[in-house]
């Protein structure tokens, strides 16, 4: 039964190994010689400004708690689109109704600004 | 064999993972270990039998709930650990906690904890399909929960707003 | 290819709920579309929108209908409890208008919020499956969690939202646990399902996981009942909460957590009787004394009426422990009649308030009998109500709720609960003495009364004379609604 999902954990089982396997290669075989300037965040090139540790706007909660309701009701079409066929006319109704509900809060949102960054 | 002993390192990880979540002095580290516990639940969902229900795990639980664990953490950016309480109340909790975990263990240990047998086994998964199987559950028996879902989350969306935007 | 038959939907089952619902979807998109500083209107449409749901409810009324597959029934137990939501949902919108105006946050997504909860007070009023019952309790603590949390600006009703928000999420997980083990004890989340293998499996009752299930579910009704010990954030919540919205959540979602309690403990699990008729009585016992001796030293007036309303809780729970005609009856003539006069007090509480300044003490009472003799006579009325002092409805719903406990062999629980109640007249009466036997401090000259206000005052006082003089009417319809 689980041989199905043996592709997958083998693939979990490589990405892990090669993931680790670079950082311990190369802790091993590449020299080190840290001066100042090595050792300072990348930014593109620029002198780092400030602290990296920076209090996230709050607009991206609100865009976060967003993203989440609507991966929810996707969540909710996988079932339905395998059995789409099976409950015909009637699940598309059922669905509709679903979806209509939602669409309410996707035009609030959108009439609201909620979706632009302020 | 193969698969009791597989089943036994994934719980240890989960266990230990968990165990991680609420000992790890840096947030985000708890954050990581709290997406590793979820892994670990996905594939105890495959081991059951329900691959929709590890999918959903993934994308629901370790895709977007983590994304908004690691923003709120970041949101409220705090900067130092707390400081280490040796309070009474350690001790006091712990007591009680022993103590309510030998009951449970004494009380599971003489009376029966069977349930009923469900519909769904190995053979039924097998031939239907997990997916399948959900679907026409919740489209049939349980319509009407699943519309009040989406009541639900409208008022989560509409919540949401009201929360947190800045102009409402 | 087979297809999948369609569920028996019979929409006549929901439709108090699908036209709530709709109105509240009409409300939202009106409020984004048709922007005005002028927030009132929405409220009226909502008002509207209830009226029309409660004619469908006194249409329903005698004509129980299943739909979708057995997973709701609106039988007159339900349609009871639909008249006591949409009550409490009207009177709470009536005092909304002038205290959110006046606290500067009459934002529009208020009364669609509201409606909502309404809805979900419904569908758990009549769900006949553990999911249906579950998702309700979510609709409706979703949107009091954000309308504890609605006065965005004052760092009190911030810490209410948060609160409400922790503690209820803590304990929504109790009762879907309970839930999920009760579906593993016996199969099926329904409800007449799930009576009937209990009742079909003579070890039934000593199966731990049937018996910790219902432990679970009644840890998480009792915690949205407020009954003690679950009732620790009953009095932060009810005082940081907007006034309005503390009153429309001390008796809607209480009276619609009985409703599910109620129906699950009785229809479901009767067989199991005698175990939860005592973790109940324990419950109901803890909680009045808890609510009445805390209550006894509240300056605050809002976290007196808090402390009041885990008390009255209490006294409910007597009625279920009864568990005859009479208790059932009684528990539902006495959230009608909480209804009425909880929402009434705090309209006055609305009105002594200004901004910035609520004057929630009972200090700030001082007087107000001299200079607002008629507001004064209409909080004396509720607090006597409270009080459970003849001729106000309390006294009539705490008359059958004990004597059902009396009936049923629960004697000494009768006795405590009235021994409670005459411990509860101290901290209503000090309220009283303030306003009648202390000289004016303020001379009250902010205090304007909205026609809305007026209007809820007047439909309050009606609530808890009427059928506290004549309660034989409104006493036949809950004794038609009863269960058993």
């Amino acid at each position: 039964m689980l041989g199905a999902y043996l592709p997958i954990l083998l693939l979990v089982v490589i990405s892990i190994c090669f993931g680790l396997g670079a950082l311990v290669l190369s802790s091993f075989v590449g020299p080190k010689k840290p001066s100042k300037v090595k050792l300072q965040p990348y930014e593109c090139g620029c002198e780092p400004v400030g602290s990296a540790r920076e209090r996230f706007s709050i607009k991206f909660y609100l865009i976060a708690m967003l993203f989440i309701l609507f991966d929810i009701e996707a969540v909710f079409l996988y079932p339905w689109s395998i059995l789409f066929k099976k409950l015909g006319m009637f699940g598309l109704a059922e669905m509709g109704v679903f979806i209509a509900i939602l669409l309410v809060g996707y035009i609030y949102i959108w009439k609201k600004g909620a979706l632009e960054w302020e | 064999m193969l698969e009791s002993l597989f089943f036994l390192i994934v719980a240890a990880v989960a266990v230990l993972s968990g165990i991680l979540v609420i000992t790890c002095k840096n947030p985000i580290n708890s954050a990581l270990s709290l997406i590793l516990t979820f892994f670990c639940v996905a594939t105890f969902y495959v081991m059951l039998e329900a691959p929709f229900m590890a999918a959903v795990q993934v994308i629901v639980y370790a895709g977007a709930i983590m994304v908004l664990i690691v923003f709120v953490i970041m949101l409220l950016n705090i900067k130092t650990e707390t400081d280490k309480r040796t309070s009474h109340a350690v001790l006091i909790s712990s007591i009680i906690g022993l103590f309510v975990l030998f009951e449970t263990i004494y009380f599971l240990n003489r009376s029966s904890l069977t349930g009923s047998k469900g519909l769904m086994d190995s053979a039924m998964i097998k031939s239907v399909g997990h997916t399948e199987i959900i679907g026409k559950a919740l489209f049939t028996d349980f319509l009407l929960p699943f519309e009040i879902t989406s009541l639900l989350l409208l008022v989560a969306i509409v919540g949401a707003v009201v929360v947190s935007k800045r102009k409402i | 290819m087979e297809t999948i038959a369609m569920p028996a939907i019979n929409f006549a089952a929901i439709m108090p709920e699908t036209i709530l619902s709709v109105i509240a979807m009409a409300l939202l998109l009106i409020n984004v579309f048709v922007p005005s500083e002028q927030k009132a209107y929405l409220g009226y449409l909502s008002l509207i929108g209830i009226v029309v749901t409660f004619f469908t409810v006194i249409g329903g009324w005698g004509t129980p209908q299943e739909g979708f597959n057995g997973s709701v029934m609106q039988d007159n137990f339900a349609l009871f409890f639909k008249g006591i939501f949409l009550v409490s949902a009207a009177l709470s919108i009536l005092i909304s208008d002038q205290y959110m105006k006046r606290e500067e946050c009459n934002h529009g997504e208020l009364y669609p919020l509201i409606l909502l909860a309404t809805c979900g007070m419904m569908l758990m009023a009549s769900g006949t499956d553990l999911m249906t019952i579950f998702l309700g309790l979510e609709l409706l603590s979703v949107s009091l969690y954000v309308l504890a949390g609605f006065q965005r600006d004052s760092l009190k009703s911030n810490e209410a939202g948060l609160k409400y928000f922790l503690l209820g999420a803590f304990s929504t997980g109790f009762l879907l646990y309970g839930m999920a083990l009760i579906y593993g004890a016996t199969g099926t989340t329904r409800i007449a399902a799930i009576a009937s293998y209990v009742a079909q499996n003579s070890l039934a009752g000593s199966n731990l996981m049937l018996l910790i299930g219902m432990v679970l579910m009644a840890v998480g009704f009792s915690f949205k009942i407020a009954a003690a010990p679950f009732h620790m954030w009953t009095p932060d919540v009810y005082e940081g909460a907007p006034t309005p919205m503390t009153a429309f959540m001390s008796v809607g979602p209480k009276a619609a957590g009985f409703a599910a309690f109620v129906r699950v403990f009785v229809i479901a699990l009767p067989t199991l009787r005698a175990d939860w008729a005592d973790l109940l009585w324990v419950l109901a016992v803890l909680t009045m004394t808890v609510g009445n001796i805390t209550a006894l030293y509240q300056k605050n007036i809002k976290r007196m009426l808090a402390y009041s309303s885990i008390a009255h809780a209490g006294y409910v729970l007597v009625g279920f422990v009864a568990g005859n005609a009479v208790g059932t009856a009684g528990i539902m003539f006495y959230m009608l009649s909480y209804a009425f006069m909880n929402i009434g007090a705090f309209a006055i509480i609305v009105l002594v308030g200004k901004k910035g300044e609520p004057n929630n003490n009972v200090e700030d009472y001082a007087g107000f009998g001299f200079k607002h003799p008629l507001l004064a006579v209409c909080m004396s009325i509720f607090l006597f109500s409270l009080a459970g002092i003849p001729p106000a409805a309390g006294f009539i719903g705490k008359f059958y709720l004990f004597s059902g406990a009396i009936q049923a062999g629960y004697i000494w629980l009768a006795i405590i609960g009235v021994l409670n109640s005459a411990a509860s007249v101290y901290y209503y009466l000090r309220v009283m003495v303030f306003m009648y036997m202390k000289d004016p401090v303020e001379e009250f000259d902010w205090l304007k009364v909205s026609p809305a206000i007026a209007l809820c005052l007047i439909i309050a006082v009606a609530g808890v004379l009427i059928p506290g003089i004549v309660p034989g009417y409104l006493l036949e319809l809950a004794q038609k609604a009863v269960l058993l």
